[in-house]
């Protein structure tokens, strides 16, 4: 059995999705910090994640930004709200990971320490000179989530800043500036059944104070994080290339926790997403969450199996789950 | 239900004969930090109780401790009588976090700000704000009487030539300038934002439309609602049938939350849609501005904070009662 508990330690804090054996989408927010239970471990204490992909994950980030600027962009009215983020991670981590972080604050002034990272910066809020860089990209490359950035302008809000190394096939350079409403245009049936309005509304109303969270989901062929439009050509090909004999190793549930914080001084809204991905093997392993997914995925419509990019491989999946259903 | 926190009035000070500020100072746990335009909500310890929501009228930078300037309002409900006649220094509040349905607008190239009387208050932290990050903005200050000029110094040291006072009884001086020269003579791309006297407000906008101003660009601070006349009604809990009775005095938030109610809230003013209650039967008398014009036609829907009922009783599904 010592395979089995392996996989049910690396599956310890995955944030599987799925209470009920059939998906649609809903409104599905609720008070974030608040620790969920689930059948190997549990997840959901806090906002921001570290874990153990931390060192690597934050390597990988290192490396799509130097590749490609555009994956990181605050446009020039989101200062006050990148130094927000600043604060509120930097509190949140020192925080809930005593161990790995420490922030010490005196007035305006900050001692930051990032032990894995090897990261000792004294800086003052506000000011970028004496933190030596962007305040933003400064935080987010210590961060695992990537992390939108919404300026509110009456009763519209804006993506106007934000960091994606790690997104579900869309892209903040093609979507920086849109509003809300506009970027969701593409997504099927949420319009119809008033989840977007209600969204929208629920965000407009969001304060400063306790934050909120909700789960969404697709699945990656490979342990990828970045599924981004920009490096499409490679990745897509995997999807179509997939064996039914590689589905257990290759084939990930991939899971957001996406959070939703009202920053206090920018009234910005931020909405960090931290990235899950477990193979199907480690999901056969646990016996409720193998039949809860495929039961989700034979009971899919076609446009949401589509929307997702499921629809080369989803039978295939359904199929390799009924076989190792223990 | 919204977290509260625990703050000492520090400071009383009787700015003109009708408006008081009083400073709030943390008690325990730093006041959280906010940005310009905010609110908080104060639990006046009154018969009945009343929470009643006040800008901050001090520098979001330095949240040492928050100002508020609450106007003498002898026909009010209340809260505010007892914060002129029987609140003293050395008192301990409760308020909740501060709330924001008035925040700057950031992309804005230049920001036109109009205040009519205690609608001054969301400006004083509009011109801390403003003036510390440099932006592009004025400030007009309309007042019916010059003994009713509360923090014209601080306004002026942090405005200097940007800040416009009129003292103007009937308002006929500041909406001959806003016509002549205010609202025609702004670059493309300016933001205005108006709060004051619900029909100061509404000749505002009403000069800004027909002048040609995009909706888009103006905003309102709907500092009181239009108010009409606050009679007693009855709410019933339609699944215990529990009657509540609603006084002229109360809201129907604060009689359901007396009754042991914990409803959901947070602008308690008919904004932000939070303490939305689903109408069993009876009729709503409308009075926010979130619900659209079908919501309010179905008349299924109504918002506690602000809204009542005519003579017949309301029956309403409401969440877990504590009592």
């Amino acid at each position: 059995m010592r395979g089995v508990s392996l996989v049910h330690d690396s599956l310890a804090g995955f944030p599987f999705p799925f209470d009920a054996d059939t998906y649609m989408y809903s409104t599905n927010v609720e008070p974030a910090e608040a620790p969920r239970v689930t059948e190997v471990g549990g997840w959901g204490g806090r906002v921001y994640d570290v874990d153990e992909h931390y060192e690597s994950e934050i390597a990988q980030r290192a490396q799509i930004l130097a590749a490609d600027a555009t994956r990181c962009q605050v446009l020039p009215h989101m200062r006050q709200a990148a130094w927000d983020v600043v604060e509120h991670a930097t509190e949140h981590l020192a925080r809930d990971f005593p161990g790995r972080f420490t922030l010490h604050r005196e007035g305006d002034l900050r001692h930051w320490l990032n032990r894995p990272l090897n990261i000792e910066r004294r800086f003052r809020v506000g000011d970028e000179d004496s933190l030596g860089s962007e305040p933003f990209e400064w935080i987010t490359r210590q961060l695992q989530e990537d992390i939108e950035l919404l300026d509110q302008r009456g009763d519209k809000l804006y993506l106007d800043a934000g960091i994606l190394t790690f997104g579900a096939d869309w892209s903040l350079d093609f979507d920086l500036g849109m509003e809300f409403l506009e970027i969701h245009g593409p997504v099927p049936r949420v319009h119809q059944l008033g989840v977007i309005p209600r969204a929208h509304r629920f965000l407009l109303s969001l304060q400063p104070g306790p934050a909120f969270r909700r789960t969404n989901w697709t699945m990656t062929v490979d342990r990828r994080l970045d599924t981004g439009v920009e490096v499409y050509p490679e990745w897509g090909p995997d999807r179509a290339a997939l064996r039914y004999e590689e589905i257990g190793r290759r084939l990930h549930l991939r899971v957001e926790v996406q959070h939703f914080v009202r920053l206090p001084r920018s009234n910005a809204v931020m909405f960090p997403i931290h990235t899950y991905l477990a193979p199907l093997d480690a999901i056969a392993a646990v016996p409720v969450w193998s039949h809860r997914l495929r039961a989700v995925l034979a009971s899919l419509p076609d446009d949401l199996v589509d929307y997702k990019g499921l629809t080369r491989y989803r039978d295939m999946a359904v199929t390799w789950l009924d076989q190792h259903d223990a | 239900m919204n977290a509260t926190l625990q703050v000492e009035v520090t400071a009383i000070d009787q700015l003109t004969p009708t408006i008081r500020a009083i400073e709030l100072t943390a008690i325990g746990e730093p006041l959280p930090a906010f940005s310009a335009g905010s609110h908080v909500t104060v639990h006046l310890p009154t018969d009945p109780a009343h929470r009643n929501a006040y800008s901050l009228a001090c520098s979001p930078s330095d949240p040492g401790s928050y100002r508020l300037a609450v106007r003498h309002d002898v026909a009010g409900a209340g809260g505010s009588r007892w914060i002129h006649e029987q609140l003293a220094e050395g008192r301990v509040l409760r308020i909740e976090r501060p709330c924001n349905f008035f925040a700057p607008i950031r992309t804005a190239r230049h920001q036109l700000l109009i205040a009519g009387g205690i609608g001054i208050t969301p400006f004083v932290s509009y011109a801390h704000q403003l003036s510390r990050d440099a932006a592009s903005f004025e400030l007009h200050y309309a007042v019916r009487a010059a003994d009713e000029l509360p923090f014209l110094d601080e306004l002026l040291d942090l405005c200097g030539e940007r800040l416009h006072v009129y003292v103007d009884p009937d308002g006929s001086a500041l909406m001959k300038a806003l016509r002549d020269t205010v609202l025609t003579g702004q670059p493309l791309g300016t933001h205005l934002s108006v709060c004051g006297p619900g029909a100061m407000m509404d000749a505002v906008t009403g000069a800004a439309a027909e002048l040609g101003w995009p909706a888009a660009r103006v905003h309102v601070e709907r500092f009181s609602l239009p108010g009409g006349e606050r009679t007693p009604f009855v709410a019933i809990d339609h699944l215990s049938h529990r009657r509540i009775a609603v006084t002229a005095e109360q809201t129907l938030l604060e009689a359901l939350e007396d009754a042991g109610y914990e409803m959901p809230y947070l602008c308690r003013q008919g904004i932000c849609g939070q303490c939305l209650t689903t109408v069993r039967a009876g009729a709503p008398d409308h009075r926010d501005v979130y619900l659209t014009p079908e919501e309010r036609g179905s008349g299924t829907l109504i918002m506690p904070c602000v809204s009542r009922a005519a003579a017949a009783p309301l029956v309403l599904e409401l969440p877990r009662c504590a009592a």
